[in-house]
């Protein structure tokens, strides 16, 4: 494997739109929910182990080689709300663009003519580590870093919290991130039936009250 | 890993000027400019003079509303199917410059639903004046200032105003009321800009976006030629 090439892609200047996404973070500022630097490594160790592990174990598995249209299902099947599966395949568009010109491969040339308009965000990231030359551990470390790093990101422009204070929280979360990937990649080896499908409800029914806000600043 | 390798199939990146089938895909132009200095009002006018010739559609990048969409939807400049609105998370220069995907993604929804178009406007949320399109997006880019916001705004350059195809100053009917003077005003933009083009507008008077489109049609004349 490539260290490099997992830093091109787990880069947050990576071009694949998540700069416009607040992963549930925007609600849950809203709400009163974080206020502060703890209440957001609150909010991230939550979404790290849950949505966070099922997408590294999806991007895993597409990063080993399992069919990625089926983990596509597999996606949908793990993700309630509609808002946030079609944040999930407009993500997965906008990474297949980065992707295909990052690392082209007849791999993601087949998925993109599959899936047109966007196959779930995870999927399409494991495969573009896979196109990298990079592993299922890749994959699922990238997924498990983005879980969090996009919420801590929009918490900085939404509260104006101190960007230090905000990369603190990310540094004490690379243990369980580290936790995390390694679960998702030993269950992704566990193939379709060992896929974790952990949620967090909260951020569901947020995401699909957040899509109806006719004013806000991040996609979702 | 191929990454060597030429792309086949359709561009990842669409940055490719002509479409699939050959053809010449439509003209990019992207507005920018610092807020209210009349980018949608511009992008408004450019729809009505241009839309009976050409075939227009316009990508609206709002800060945190869809104003500028549903302005354009109210005053019927195009029917709605040819008007996008895109999301850019508190960043708008981030949108147009560093990560153009949902950009790009909205130009080619765009084209696929109403397509072959012949020009797409890129309306950028209004930011400071460091904002500049990113050549994967636009072909071309406009950068509107008024002279409301001050008329040392052109002496102070940064890249919209110095590097803009085409610099416009708005609001012209303003000038004797906020002291500002077109005089100095042309003067520091030529100096600044060197031999790119400078026009003044007055969107409030009749055809007052004509220097825009006497631009806009050069463009289009060498983009097609
Ligand atoms: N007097 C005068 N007003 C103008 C002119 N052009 C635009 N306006 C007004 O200026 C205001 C802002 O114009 P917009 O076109 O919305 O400005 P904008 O650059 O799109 O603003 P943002 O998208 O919010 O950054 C509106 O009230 C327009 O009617 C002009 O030439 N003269
Ligand atoms: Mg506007």
């Amino acid at each position: 494997m490539s260290r490099a090439a997992l830093l091109v892609l787990a880069d947050g200047r990576f071009p694949a739109g998540g700069h416009a996404h607040s992963g549930g973070a925007e609600p849950a500022v809203k709400a009163g929910r974080i206020r502060d630097a703890q209440d957001l490594a609150a909010f991230c160790r939550g979404r790290l182990h849950t949505a966070g592990l099922t997408a590294a174990a999806l991007a895993a598995a597409a990063a080993l080689g399992l069919d990625p249209l089926r983990l596509d299902e597999a996606a949908d099947a793990r993700t309630p709300s509609p808002a946030l599966r079609a944040t999930a395949r407009r993500l997965g568009r906008q990474m297949m663009r980065a992707a295909r010109a990052s690392w082209p491969s007849p791999e993601l040339e087949a998925l993109a003519a599959a899936r047109p308009r966007g196959a779930h965000q995870p999927v399409v990231l494991g495969l573009a580590a896979r196109s990298a030359g990079l592993g299922p551990e890749d994959a699922a470390h990238c997924v498990a870093y983005e879980t969090v790093s996009g919420p801590a990101t929009a918490v900085v422009r939404l509260l104006s919290l101190n960007p230090f204070d905000a990369t603190a929280v990310l540094a004490r979360l690379a243990p369980e991130m580290d936790e995390v990937a390694r679960r998702a990649a030993e269950a992704a080896r566990g193939g379709f039936g060992e896929l974790p499908a952990a949620s967090a409800p909260l951020l569901d029914i947020t995401a699909e009250a957040h899509a109806a806000w006719p004013v806000r600043l991040f996609a979702s | 890993m191929h990454i060597d390798h030429s792309h086949e199939g359709p561009a990842a990146v669409s940055a490719d000027a002509t479409r699939p089938d050959g053809r010449r895909r439509a003209l990019r132009v992207g507005l920018g400019g610092p807020v209210g200095s009349g980018k949608t009002a511009t992008v408004a006018a450019l729809c009505r003079a241009l839309r009976t010739e050409l075939s227009i559609a316009v990508v609206t990048n709002d800060i945190y509303t869809r104003e500028d969409a549903e302005f354009l939807l109210r005053n019927a400049v195009l029917p709605p199917e040819r008007i996008q609105a895109v999301e850019t998370g508190a960043c708008p220069h981030t949108a147009i410059r560093d990560d153009i995907s949902a950009n790009l993604e909205a130009v080619e929804d765009l084209e696929e639903a109403v397509g072959p178009l012949d020009l797409i406007l890129v309306e950028s949320g209004g930011d400071n004046l460091t904002a500049t399109f990113s050549k994967g997006l636009v072909d071309a880019q406009i950068f509107v200032i008024d002279v409301a916001g001050g008329d040392d705004i052109p002496r102070k350059g940064g890249p919209g105003v110095t590097t803009a195809d085409l610099l416009v100053i708005n609001k012209t009917d303003l000038a004797p009321y906020v002291g500002s003077d077109l005089d100095r005003m042309a003067r520091d933009a030529a100096a600044q800009r060197g031999e790119l083009p400078v026009v003044f507008t007055s969107l409030k008077g009749e055809d007052g976006v004509g220097p825009v489109v006497d631009w806009l049609r050069e463009q289009l004349a060498g983009w097609v030629a």
